[in-house]
C-alpha cells in the first residue's frame, strides 16, 4: 500500500501563510522601506559640491567660456571647450535655432529677425558633475573618477586615451587633448577651490547668473538658490545624477 | 596636428544644425570599426569550426581546419586596431593591470586573452599535436625544429594519447561556443551600453553583433575556401560549400530579422531622439544603409541563398555565386560595423544637428592604418596554412601523401 499523502489541511495552510505574510511585515518595520527615490545619493558628511545656472540671469556674454580657457589653458581652436554658452532661438513658427560660434567666447549676434522671434535666450553648459556619471562608470583604467566631494575628474598620467568617456556623456563635455592624447575637462578649478577661491567662470560672470556651492550645506548660496527656484537638470531621463541645476531650462535645451 | 585641426575647420564648416562643441571632431574613427568587424569574423569562422567538431557536421570537415586558422589569424590582430587608436597606445596594458570593474571596455582584455589563449591556441595545439610530431619526423631543418619546439617536444602518438588530444580538444571547444558568443555579444555590449547615444543604447545590440558576427565569419571561410582550393588547384566539395551557404542563410535570415525588429521598435516607439535618427538614416547613413549594408549586404545574399535552396544551378555558376555572396555579405557586415560605430556619432547629442566624418589617407587613424589590421591576418594566415596545412593532416595511420 502507497502511504498516504500528508494532507494540509486549509488550516494550515492559513497559519503557514499567516506567519510568513506577519513575518514579512515585522520585519520591514524594522527595516523601513524608504519609498522616497532621491535622484542622486549625496553623502551624508563633508562638502559636495553642486551647481546652479540661472537661465534668466544670463547675458550670453561668454565670459565665462573665455575665463575658462584662459584660467585652464584650453586649447584655443573651437574645438575644444570645457565650459561654452548656447544660444536658443525658438520662432514664431516654432522653429528651434542653437548655436555656439566659438562657444559663445566672442560674444552673440542674433540672425534672425527680431519680428520672428518667439524667445531667446542662453544656455551656458558645463559639466553636471553627475554623482552617477557614466564616463566614471566606462572608462576602462578608472582614470575618470568622482572625489569625495562630487567632482569628476581625471587624471591625465593614466588616461589611456581610449575615448570611452568622451562617448558615454550625454552633455558633450570632454574632448581628446589635441597634444596630449589624453582626455580633458571641466574641473570645477579644483585648483581654486583649495585655495578657497571660486571656479574661473563663477567669478567672472557679471550677473551672477551662475552660483556655486555646496548642496550638504544647508546655508550655502546655492541651497537659497534651488529652494526658491524651479530649478531642473538638463535630460533627467538619463538619471546621470547630475549636480547642475538651472533655472527656468525650457523644454527646447538638451 | 596641423593638418588635424584644418580637417575639423572644414568639418565645421559643414556642420549642419547644431552639435556640441565638443562633438565636431568625430572620436571613433574607422579603426573603431574594424575592431568589432574583425573580433566578428573570429567568432563566426570559430563557431563553423565547432559545428563540424561539436555538432558532428562532417560534410564540413574540409573547411575545419581553414576556419580554425582563420579564426586564429584573425584573432592575433584583432585588438591592434584598437590599441593604435588610443590617445596613448603605451598604455594600454593598464587595461589589463588596473581594469576598472564597471566598465564594459575593460574585460574586453580578459574575454579576449580566455578566448585567445584558452579557446583557439589550445583547440589548435591539441588538434595539431600529433600531426605537427609526425611532420617533424617528416621534414629537416628550420621547419623540422619549428615542429618541435611547437609540439613543446611532445613525441607521443599512441593512439591513447592521440584519442585524449581529441577528448582534450572536445571539451575546449565546447568551453568555445559559449566563449565565442561571449566575446562577440560582448563587444556588442560596449556600444549597446552607452545610453547616451540612442543609435547604440538598444539590448539587442550584443544580439545583432553576435548574429551579424557569425554571418561575416561563415562568409570569410566560405571565401577562403573557394580561394583556397583555387589556388591549390583542387576540386571544390561542392557539398560542403552548399552545405555551408545552408547555414549562411539561415543565420542570415536571423540576423535581419534582428536588425529589422531592432529598427521597427525604434520607429514605432519614436522616442525623443526619433526625428534625428530618422534624418540621420535618410540622410548621411543613406547610401551605407540602405545600399551597402541592406540591398548588397543583407537582401541579395538572402534571396540568392534562399533561392538556392530551391533551385540549384550548375556547380561552376554556383561556385561563382557563392563566391560573390561571400564578397558581398563580408561588404555588407562591414558597412554595418560602419553605420553602428560611424553613424552613432554623426548625430549630435543634442538632438539638433549633425557632424561628418573626415579621415585621411595616411596618419595613425587613416585608411591606410586600416587596410594593414586588414591584410596582416591574411598574411599570417598564409603562413599558418603553410607551417600547419589542415589538408595534409593524416588520417589515420601516417602514408605518403603529396600535394
Ligand atoms: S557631464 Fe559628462 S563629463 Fe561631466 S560628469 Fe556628467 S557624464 Fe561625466
Ligand atoms: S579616454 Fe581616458 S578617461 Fe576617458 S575612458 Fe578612456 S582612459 Fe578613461
Amino acid at each position: 500500500m502507497r502511504p498516504a499523502k500528508p494532507k494540509v489541511s486549509r488550516r494550515d495552510f492559513f497559519k503557514a501563510g499567516t506567519i510568513i505574510v506577519g513575518g514579512i511585515a515585522v520585519a520591514s518595520a524594522f527595516t523601513p522601506y524608504d519609498a522616497v527615490l532621491i535622484a542622486a545619493e549625496k553623502p551624508k558628511k563633508g562638502k559636495w559640491y553642486g551647481i546652479g545656472i540661472d537661465i534668466n540671469k544670463c547675458i550670453g556674454c561668454g565670459k565665462c567660456a573665455s575665463a575658462c580657457k584662459l584660467e585652464n589653458n584650453v586649447p584655443k581652436a573651437p574645438f575644444y571647450f570645457r565650459s561654452w554658452v548656447e544660444q536658443y532661438t525658438i520662432k514664431n513658427d516654432g522653429t528651434i535655432i542653437v548655436e555656439s560660434p566659438n562657444g559663445g567666447i566672442d560674444g552673440f549676434k542674433q540672425s534672425v529677425p527680431t519680428n520672428e522671434i518667439f524667445k531667446s535666450f542662453f544656455v551656458p553648459k558645463m559639466c553636471n558633475h553627475c554623482a552617477k556619471s557614466p564616463c566614471v562608470q566606462v572608462c576602462p583604467v578608472g582614470a575618470t573618477f568622482e572625489t569625495p566631494e562630487g567632482i569628476v575628474l581625471v587624471d591625465e598620467n593614466y588616461c589611456i586615451g581610449c575615448r570611452y568617456c568622451v562617448q558615454a556623456c550625454p552633455y558633450g563635455c570632454r574632448y581628446i587633448h589635441p597634444d596630449k592624447g589624453t582626455v580633458d575637462k571641466c574641473t570645477l578649478c579644483i585648483h581654486r577651490l583649495v585655495k578657497g577661491l571660486q571656479p574661473a567662470c563663477f567669478e567672472i560672470c557679471p550677473t551672477e547668473a551662475r552660483i556655486f556651492g555646496d548642496l550638504n550645506d544647508p546655508e550655502s548660496k546655492l541651497n537659497y538658490f534651488l529652494k526658491n527656484h524651479t530649478c531642473m537638470v538638463i535630460k533627467p531621463h538619463l538619471n546621470t545624477g547630475s549636480k547642475l541645476f538651472y533655472n527656468a531650462l525650457s523644454s527646447e535645451v538638451r | 596636428m596641423e593638418q588635424h585641426l584644418q580637417d575639423l575647420y572644414e568639418v565645421l564648416s559643414k556642420v549642419d544644425g547644431y552639435v556640441y562643441p565638443n562633438e565636431i571632431e568625430l572620436n571613433w574613427s574607422i579603426l573603431i570599426v574594424l575592431y568589432p568587424y574583425i573580433t566578428g569574423l573570429v567568432a563566426g569562422a570559430f563557431i563553423l569550426a565547432s559545428l563540424e567538431r561539436i555538432f558532428k557536421v562532417h560534410i564540413l570537415k574540409p573547411t575545419y581546419g581553414i576556419a580554425l586558422l582563420t579564426a586564429f589569424s584573425f584573432m592575433l590582430v584583432a585588438t591592434m586596431p584598437l590599441i593604435s587608436h588610443l590617445g596613448k597606445p603605451f598604455r594600454a596594458y593598464e587595461i589589463m593591470i588596473t581594469p576598472h570593474s564597471s566598465s564594459a571596455m575593460a574585460i574586453f582584455g580578459f574575454v579576449y586573452l580566455w578566448y585567445l589563449m584558452v579557446v583557439l591556441l589550445l583547440e589548435i595545439w591539441f588538434d595539431y599535436r600529433r600531426d605537427m610530431i609526425i611532420w617533424a619526423q617528416e621534414t629537416t631543418g628550420v621547419k623540422r625544429f619549428l615542429y618541435r619546439v611547437l609540439s613543446l617536444w611532445t613525441t607521443d602518438i599512441s593512439p591513447k594519447a592521440v584519442a585524449l588530444d581529441n577528448r582534450i580538444g572536445y571539451i575546449v571547444t565546447v568551453i568555445g561556443i559559449p566563449s565565442a558568443f561571449l566575446l562577440h555579444g560582448y563587444v556588442g555590449f560596449i556600444f549597446g551600453s552607452i545610453k547616451a547615444n540612442p543609435w547604440w543604447s538598444t539590448v539587442l545590440m550584443p544580439v545583432i553583433f553576435l548574429f551579424s558576427a557569425i554571418v561575416s565569419g561563415i562568409a570569410l571561410v566560405m571565401l577562403i575556401y573557394i580561394l583556397l582550393t583555387k589556388v591549390r588547384k583542387l576540386k571544390i566539395d561542392m557539398e560542403c560549400l552548399d552545405t555551408i551557404a545552408k547555414y549562411l542563410f539561415y543565420i542570415l535570415i536571423i540576423d535581419f530579422v534582428l536588425e529589422g525588429l531592432d529598427q521597427i521598435h525604434r520607429i514605432y516607439e519614436a522616442e525623443e531622439s526619433f526625428e534625428v535618427l530618422h534624418k540621420l538614416v535618410f540622410g548621411k547613413l543613406f547610401f551605407t544603409l540602405f545600399f551597402m549594408q541592406g540591398l548588397f549586404g543583407t537582401i541579395l545574399p538572402l534571396l540568392t541563398l534562399g533561392t538556392f535552396q530551391f533551385y540549384k544551378p550548375k556547380e561552376k555558376i554556383r561556385k561563382i555565386i557563392y563566391l560573390a555572396i561571400s564578397a558581398l555579405i563580408l561588404i555588407g557586415v562591414f558597412f554595418m560595423r560602419w553605420n553602428v560605430v560611424i553613424g552613432g556619432q554623426l548625430f549630435s547629442k543634442s538632438f539638433y544637428g549633425y557632424t561628418s566624418f573626415k579621415t585621411g589617407m595616411i596618419g595613425s587613424e587613416g585608411y591606410l592604418m586600416a587596410a594593414v589590421w586588414l591584410i596582416v591576418p591574411f598574411i599570417i594566415l598564409s603562413f599558418l596554412l603553410w607551417l600547419l596545412p589542415p589538408w595534409k593532416k593524416k588520417e589515420e595511420l601516417p602514408e605518403t601523401q603529396g600535394l
